[in-house]
């Protein structure tokens, strides 16, 4: 489904990643892990088309998406839930969740809506009420409506338990399983590489701006370098 | 008592044309992040569209308005594109010195085309008036008129950005371009439509400002532009209701100077309350500070 090819990225004079090749496939959730400063948003952003790669390519449903600018992206089906959230803060939950479905015909919008109530209960409670009102884990819950209310065949998630209290971390793992079940293929980036491991059908260990390591989820986890650089032991 | 219903109406109505001209400055500061000081000297244009449409074609005057915004909206898109968009990713100082190298631009443009002479504006709306209280109260047709453009306007911006797509778009955009973009928002074409919504607006200003005074040079916009620039950021930039806040509550305390105490100091006196404004509350009046959660 998205095969990216030899990328890399500069913020100015900084090589920030270096080579990095990677895909996944239909149907799969596919992990990118790694400490901070590593490079994985980074990676997110120039798939997205927000940040570009000097060399290389990225090909998403066998579409080069070489120029096509950030925002003809998601019309081609990619959902990008970015890091921090980042919820428009001075609107409602309603007018955030219908802005993910900017790209969607009219009438696609009720339904999704009700998909994403159904998946999220909590933000059909607070429709009418501005996002900046809301806790970061409704926050984050948010984020997570707003990239599926675009129908998305992929949705990537840029660490979606990144300040969240260990039983909403949980509570966004079990989403994020339930979302793959139901056929949605996942690339997510996390800090949490044990439970961002847990899930993932396949993960790609990154060490600044390169790829380390790859193999099953399960195989990471029992790999005794990434038990000591990132399961603490 | 008569004295302080005309000041207070010719206040409301000088303070609704700066309302109109901030929500130029408002809407694309929201948006843009800038300052477009040229944003004075689209209202100036405006007015010279009007004027030529009446005088030297003959038209009505209301043909001469929809000219006029037509004009303005094509400009204010047409500087977007050449001016400020190269500039997208530059430091806001060079967009900003961008914007007062174009203000000039259209100043010297408007005296090449129409000279520097002083024309005669015939105001659109007519000279009549209504006397109220047995003649003690009047109350101008182009003092209404300028009100009710106001109200309009702000209730038609007010509706189209909570309830329209590409308003709502305009929001999100003004929140987070990133974002934005990843929901599929065009960005660039969000930034040249609220130019070309602040140029109309600039256009409809220009016609009322003139039908006012009925005088028009081609640095007629410059003070109302800086005025409304003033306006904008004591109601809170970025705010519509604040734009409108401010314009009001600008003209009436012009007015009120010019009045009772002097026209020397209006400025000084506008510009003295927007410091204790910014002082008290740095946002503005109605200016927003939602805190982010991280």
């Amino acid at each position: 489904m998205l095969k990216v090819n030899d990328i890399n990225v500069y913020y100015g004079a900084i090589h920030a990643i270096k080579g990095v090749s990677f895909e996944v496939n239909d149907g799969e959730i596919v992990t990118l892990i790694g400490a901070n400063g590593a490079g994985k948003s980074t990676i997110l952003n120039t798939v997205c088309g927000l940040l570009r790669s000097r060399t290389g390519s990225i090909e998403f449903l066998d579409k080069n998406l070489g120029s096509i600018p950030a925002h003809k992206i998601v019309e081609l089906g990619m959902a990008h839930v970015p890091e921090g959230r980042r919820v428009f803060l001075q609107m409602t939950v309603e007018e955030n969740l219908e802005m993910g479905a900017y790209t969607q015909p009219r009438s696609t919008i009720d339904p999704n809506l009700e998909r994403v109530y159904d998946q999220f209960p909590r933000l059909k409670e607070r429709r009418k009420q501005i996002a900046g009102t809301l806790s970061g884990g409704e926050q984050q819950m948010l984020a997570m409506g707003r990239g599926l209310m675009s129908n998305p065949k992929l949705l990537m998630l840029d660490e979606p338990s990144m300040g969240l209290a260990p039983i909403l971390v949980e509570q966004i793992f079990d989403i994020i399983k339930r979302l793959h079940e139901r056929g949605t293929t996942i690339l997510l980036v996390e800090q949490n590489a044990r439970m961002a491991l847990s899930v993932a059908d396949r993960g790609y260990v990154l060490e600044t701006g390169k790829i380390v390591a790859t193999g099953t989820g399960g195989e990471l986890l029992r790999d005794e370098a990434v038990k000591r650089a990132y399961l603490g032991g | 008592m008569m004295t302080f219903l005309t000041n207070l109406v010719s206040g409301i109505s000088l303070g609704s044309v700066y309302a109109i001209i901030a929500l130029g400055y408002t809407m694309v500061y929201g948006i843009a992040k800038m300052l477009n000081f040229a944003h004075g000297d689209v209202i100036m244009v405006g007015a010279y569209i009007s004027f030529c449409t009446t005088s030297y074609l003959a038209l009505p005057a209301w043909v001469s308005v929809i000219f006029a915004i037509v004009v303005c909206t094509a400009l204010g898109v047409v500087i977007e594109g050449l001016a400020y968009k190269p500039l997208r990713q530059a430091g806001s100082l060079a967009v900003l010195i961008t914007a007062i190298g174009v203000s000039y631009f259209l100043q010297n443009a408007a005296q090449l085309i129409w000279t520097s002479n002083t024309k005669v504006f015939t105001s659109v709306v007519g000279s009549g008036s209504i006397k109220l209280f047995n003649g003690q109260l009047t109350i101008t047709v182009a003092a209404l008129v300028t009100v009710a453009a106001c109200i309009i306007i702000m209730v038609a911006l007010t509706l189209f950005t909570t309830t329209t797509k590409m308003g709502k778009a305009m929001r999100a955009c003004s929140e987070d371009k990133g974002a934005a973009q990843l929901m599929g928002i065009n960005v660039n074409r969000t930034i040249s439509m609220t130019f070309a919504i602040g140029s109309a607006l600039a256009a409809i200003a220009g016609v009322l400002l003139c039908s006012s005074y009925n005088t028009l040079i081609p640095t007629t916009g410059a003070m109302p532009g800086i005025k409304a620039f003033t306006a904008a950021v004591f109601g809170g930039i970025g705010s519509i209701p604040g734009a409108l806040l401010g314009g009001i509550l600008l003209g009436i305390i012009e007015v009120f100077t010019n009045s009772y105490l002097s026209s020397e100091l209006s400025l000084a006196i506008v510009f003295g309350v927007l410091i204790v404004v910014l002082l008290v509350r740095p946002s503005g009046l109605l200016g927003k500070y939602v805190p982010e959660k991280v």
